[in-house]
């Protein structure tokens, strides 16, 4: 039997190694995917609860389904950005994306 | 050890292996398909919370359409792929740092559950037929799961829009 | 379809009608007016049905049609939204559902459809008309269409809208909901033209004097569901709650909970339905256009105040034992019949057309509410019913009369000549032969015209129930308006139709368009035919030939069928007598008067004439002891006063003191020390640390998102450990 908190602490690890990702690397698709990582984490730690609490309620995994709309919906917005900036300045490095500096 | 842990414990492994290199890795293309890895193993962890829905939905809308579409995007920036060079910014002991202390900090809170989730309590009915009523039913989800649809329409519409040659 | 989702239905079509026209067609007069006509019939037909229906089942009161989903989450319970019809909302369904058609149908005539826009007609402006020049090349003025047709059907799409929701509504809450998108749409609509001073101020006047009420009806509301849990009709009626709701004392006037909560919504009504003292807006109302003032005073709003306290009627009487009336109903029934003397007093001087006929409605709406203080159920129901029907048909026959004679002044050319005034009327009969028997089948059933008219059954039988229940104070007091609504009502006729023109303007009017006779037409047979389904079981002659279906009807909705009333000859001979003798009267005065002649009344009566004509200085009382002193207050008291006398001095004494210190200060503190050491010191270490720090501001995404990761795990290691 795996305890809630085997679960809990996957989700942990996954969520700051996401957030590591998005924080950390240069390239902006990287920070997306850095932030899907996060997500799944969220999503594993509402289904697990879901599991463990009161399986009649059904609020977890909605909440999930939810997440997925979500992501799907970030990520096509997010990618279209990306591809506009590509066009405009050849370039999708966050670091150099700083038009908004001083 | 039952099957069940068996499985879990692997599937944690190979999630967070995977994740790990979704992080690190230098080729893009290659942190895509982590990506891709990572996903299944989550899906693989819903399949053993019971959540059969959701684990094909993972696969078929994570994988199938998310990951895949950020396959694509590598590809339509590739010019700028270059990945001799580090992939990380020059924060990145910071951001290390943190995501260490928030790693940390959620480890603890959730190793002070200790009553609360020892024992996986029965599935109550049937929790496909259950999901999809609490989906649709006035009497529970059927609002947030208008606007969620409601939602991506709006993303479609803008991301056509941004993308869109002018 | 099932019934229950047919009435669902029926509040959306005018809602639909409303948006399609704002959105898309409000460029096309022809298309928004199809849209928002086919929307009333579409209702009209799906209300018809359910009416049949209703009528097919046997036992309706006992069986009712009902549904309700869950709306909002409140918790752990859900606040629904439902529709019930049962025999009293499937009779108002039934009314409301033939006068809105009519009025919107009767819109596309007064709005002038067809004709050429007008020549310097402005948007918010009433048309002015048009000139058009015909073959052989003569110029004519013409009316000229309204320039926001569109838009002006748009409003009365959302009106019905807000009627039918409260209508079908099951419970408080929807109903309040229909109750303040009328208010709103009232607003709209009196302001119609919005350019007219007048019409800003009488909309805002309505808006203002409605929420008055409004607000109250809202804590009845409130009371009602901390009290009880639930705001649904059904939920609230049942004898168990009711008689909680009676026994728990509130401290209040000595009034139970129920009778606190009555009061409370009943004084919604009374902003609503334009009772005294809050009538005041109603007769300013009259700057909208006229469909709009039949809508507001006798198909809708009004009735809908008074059919929110017929809907409370089992509340209102939950304590109610048969032997003298509750605090409650008292002054309910007195308020009533107050107001029914008073504002008839009021027509009875007014020269306006509209204005005799907003002051009837506020009296008739008097007697109803007078009905319902003396817990004479079934004869307010009816009195409500046949109102709508015959007042409709008197403000859209009234609003045929002011165009016609729109036509008139546009033929003189006098535009000082103002086209509501019935002294400037006069013989109109011939030149507008449908309005004016139309008109007199209105008036007469206004007035109670014996036997044959559906007013003389409904307000029969009210004086019957004061009577059988030994009330004479309002028997004799309603005796005695419904003798001046005869009089008046027959001044009106006279004035307007009969005898000779007395301008040349009334020479020249014209018959209206069919889009606004026919309403007038169809609006007729029910101000006759209504009233043959009431007539008691015990009346000489015609009872029993016709079964008293409104009785027995009606009567289904309470729990227990209110007793059949025995027949009594005086108060029969009081309302024959007071109609008659009213009619003859009012005949026999107005039917010489010459042109430029005074009003007949004005010697007899005196002082009291010009008193009645100013409506009691109501509004003038209104404006010397609310409006006045809330603007001596804010000037005088806050501004003269507090501000410059208190407030400014204070600040003045600290001013100067502060001037003084700083002078002190300046010189011997704030040269030496500040300037040359710590004022220069301090710019320049800013102005490096500036510099210095502006580097954080990398405009990269990253490092932001670090701060706020960084920050974010303080505040929640601080509320974790330090607060928790």
């Amino acid at each position: 039997m795996v305890p809630l908190s085997a679960y809990l602490f996957l989700s942990a690890v996954l969520f700051s190694l996401g957030l590591y990702g998005a924080l950390a690397r240069k390239n902006a698709i990287a920070i997306l995917l850095g932030v899907e990582l996060m997500l799944n984490a969220v999503n594993i730690n509402l289904v697990s609860f879901w599991r463990y609490g009161e399986t009649a309620q059904m609020a977890g995994q909605v909440f999930a389904v939810i997440v997925f709309a979500v992501a799907a919906a970030e990520v096509a917005v997010g990618l279209a950005l990306i591809i506009n900036i590509y066009r405009r300045r050849n370039n999708i490095n966050a670091d150099e994306i700083d038009l908004m500096k001083w | 050890m039952t099957a069940e842990q068996i499985i879990f414990y692997i599937a944690t492994g190979f999630i967070l292996v995977s994740a790990l290199m979704v992080v690190t890795t230098r080729n893009l293309i290659h942190a895509a398909l982590w990506l891709v890895a990572t996903l299944f193993g989550v899906a693989v962890v819903y399949a053993t919370l019971d959540a059969s829905f959701l684990a094909v939905v993972q696969v078929v809308v994570y994988i199938g359409a998310i990951a895949i579409m950020f396959v694509f995007a590598v590809m339509l920036t590739k010019r700028n792929l270059l990945d001799h060079v580090p992939q990380t910014n020059a924060n990145w002991p910071w951001a290390a740092g943190i995501a260490a202390l928030v790693g940390a900090g959620l480890l603890y809170t959730a190793s002070q559950l200790t009553t609360f989730g020892a024992q996986r309590p029965a599935l109550s009915g049937d929790s496909l037929m259950n999901l999809g009523k609490a989906l649709v039913s006035p009497d529970a989800f059927v609002l947030p799961f208008e606007a969620a649809s409601i939602l991506l329409l709006a993303a479609l519409v803008g991301a056509v829009y941004l993308v869109n040659k002018r | 379809m099932a019934t229950e989702t047919l009435i669902w239905l029926l509040p959306l079509p005018p809602l639909l009608a409303f948006f399609l026209i704002v959105l898309f067609t409000n460029k096309s007069k022809t298309l928004s007016h199809s849209l928002a006509i086919g929307a009333a019939l579409l209702s009209f037909l799906g209300s018809m049905l359910v009416f049949a229906r209703a009528l097919a089942t046997p036992e309706f009161g006992r069986e009712v049609f009902a549904s309700s989903i869950n709306w909002i989450p409140t918790g752990d319970t859900f606040l629904k939204i439902g529709v019930l019809i049962d025999p009293l909302s499937a009779i108002v369904l039934f009314f409301v559902a033939i006068t809105v058609l009519m009025i919107f149908i009767y819109s596309v005539g007064y709005h002038n459809y067809g004709q050429p826009a007008g020549d310097h007609d402005r948007a918010g402006l009433q048309p002015h008309g048009a000139t058009v020049t015909d073959e052989s090349g003569h110029k004519r003025m013409v009316l000229s269409v309204e320039p926001m047709y569109s838009r002006f059907f748009a409003f009365i799409g959302l009106f019905a809208f807000g009627m039918y929701t409260l209508v079908v509504s099951d419970s408080l809450l929807t109903l309040f909901v229909g109750w303040e998108i009328m208010g709103l749409c009232s607003y709209l609509l009196i302001g119609f033209w919005y350019g007219k001073p007048s019409a800003r101020a009488a909309a805002i006047k309505a808006f203002m004097t409605t929420r008055v009420g409004d607000v109250f009806m809202l804590l009845g509301i409130a009371f009602l569901y901390s009290a009880t849990g639930t705001l649904t009709y059904r939920e609230i009626f049942t004898q168990q709650t009711l008689q909680a709701l009676a026994s728990t004392p509130t401290g209040i006037f000595g009034l139970s909970a129920a009778g606190l909560i009555a009061l409370l919504l009943f004084i919604g009504t009374v902003g609503k339905s334009a009772q005294w003292p809050l009538h005041i807006w109603l007769p300013d109302a009259m700057e909208g256009p006229t469909p709009v003032s039949a809508m507001i005073h006798a198909a809708t709003m009004v009735s809908a105040g008074v059919y929110t306290v017929i809907r409370m009627f089992p509340l209102l009487t939950a304590d109610f034992t048969g032997h003298g009336l509750t605090a409650t109903m008292s002054v309910i029934a007195f308020i009533g019949t107050f107001t029914a003397i008073f504002a008839a007093t009021i027509a009875l001087a007014q020269r306006d057309i509209k204005k005799v006929l907003a002051y009837s409605t506020i009296s008739q709406l008097g007697f109803m509410l007078a009905a319902i203080g003396m817990g004479a159920y079934i004869a307010a129901v009816f009195h409500l019913v046949t109102h709508a029907f015959f007042k409709a048909l008197l403000f859209l026959g009234s609003g045929s009369v002011i165009h016609g004679m729109e036509h008139g002044v546009f033929h003189t050319g006098n535009h000082h000549l103002d086209p509501q005034d019935m002294f400037n009327m006069g013989g109109l009969k011939n030149k507008m032969p449908i309005t004016f028997w139309t008109f007199l089948i209105g008036g007469f059933s206004l007035a109670g015209f014996p036997l044959l008219t559906a007013g003389f059954w409904s307000k029969d039988e009210i004086l019957a129930d004061a009577f059988a229940h030994g009330h004479w104070a309002i028997l004799i007091t309603l005796a005695i308006a419904a003798l001046m609504t005869a009089f008046y009502t027959m001044r009106q006729i006279t004035l307007t139709f009969l005898g000779e023109p007395r301008t040349k303007e009334a020479e020249h009017a014209q018959e209206t368009p069919w889009t606004m006779t026919l309403p007038l037409a169809a609006l007729a047979v029910f101000a006759v035919g209504f009233g043959w389904l009431g007539i008691p079981e015990h009346f000489p002659g015609l009872g029993g030939l016709l079964p008293n279906w409104i009785h027995e009807f009606v009567g289904g909705t309470l729990a227990e069928r209110p007793e059949v009333l025995a027949f009594s000859w005086i108060p029969l001979l009081t309302s024959l007598v007071v109609a008659l003798g009213g009619l003859l009267l009012g005949w026999a005065v107005y039917k010489n008067v010459e042109a430029g002649q005074p009003d007949p009344l004005e010697k007899p009566l005196g002082f009291l004439y010009p008193f009645l004509q100013n409506k009691w200085y109501f509004d003038e009382f209104y404006q010397y002891f609310v409006v006045q002193p809330v603007i001596w207050f804010s000037e005088v008291f806050s501004s003269q006063w507090l501000d410059k006398l208190v407030i400014d001095g204070a600040l003045h004494f600290i001013g100067r003191s502060a001037l003084a210190i700083g002078d002190v200060f300046r010189n011997k503190f704030d040269k030496p020390v500040i300037n040359e050491f710590i004022g220069d010191g301090t710019a320049t270490v800013f102005q490096k640390a500036g510099h210095e720090l502006r580097l954080l501001q990398t405009g990269r995404i990253q490092n932001y998102m670090i701060s706020a990761v960084a920050l974010m795990i303080v505040l929640g290691a601080i509320l974790i450990y330090v607060l928790a």
